[in-house]
């Protein structure tokens, strides 16, 4: 079962507002995506935290409906 | 490393179809990390990966010449979904390095690229053949 990037994307601005989200369907089969998240709530976090915190936007999704996303997360410069 | 139960492990009773992770998975999962310094959970072996995430994660190790275990998730279901609570990380791979929990692909991708792997792997004392 796949997922919509839009749904993806919705879910992670949904737990970071004011981050900014670029979801890309890497393979364009709607099941590998590539996410980039800009969000000042990664500051003082290691990697896995950040990536953790995705993940728990995605609410269980990673790993079930969702399998594949390659994440970026930065840290915006101030 | 929520959802371990403890609690029952004082009965003796604890079943490995108890819907969170076992207190006997948690205690195989502890002692695989602690049996090497650099272990990878991984689907298939790095000879034949069977997944092209593990697989970019073998290669990156491999190209660094670092002796690492390996764990194929996929020939041990236990393992498979307790190494995912353990870590409190969904996705295998899983890379972890003088016990510590270093990150999925995308994590050692990016450090293997900007340097860092390599640096973290000498700075803990293991030796590799690119350093």
């Amino acid at each position: 079962m796949a997922m919509a990037g839009s749904e993806i994307e919705r879910m992670i601005k949904q737990a970071f507002p004011e981050a900014q989200v670029t979801v890309v369907d890497l393979a364009g089969d709607g099941d590998h995506y590539g996410a980039r998240i800009t969000s000042e709530a990664f500051i003082g976090k290691s990697r896995v935290q950040q990536h953790q915190m995705v993940y728990e936007a995605l609410k269980g999704q990673m790993g079930g409906a969702l399998h594949a996303l390659a994440l970026e997360t930065i840290v915006p410069k101030s | 490393m929520n959802g371990i139960a403890f609690a029952s492990q004082k009965s003796g009773q604890v079943s490995i179809e108890e819907e969170s992770m076992s207190a006997t998975t948690s205690e195989r999962i502890k002692g695989i990390i602690a049996s090497g310094d650099v272990v990878l959970f991984m689907k298939g072996v790095p000879a034949a990966p069977q997944c092209g995430f593990s697989a970019a994660v073998v290669q990156i190790l491999s190209g660094l010449g670092v002796p690492y275990k390996s764990v194929d998730v996929l020939s041990d279901p236990l393992v498979r979904e307790g190494i995912k609570e353990f870590s409190n990380w969904p996705t295998i791979p899983q890379l972890y390095v003088k016990g510590e929990f270093l990150g999925g692909s995308d994590i050692v991708r990016e450090m293997f690229q900007a340097g860092e792997l390599a640096t973290l792997l000498s700075d803990k004392g293991i030796a590799t053949a690119a350093a």
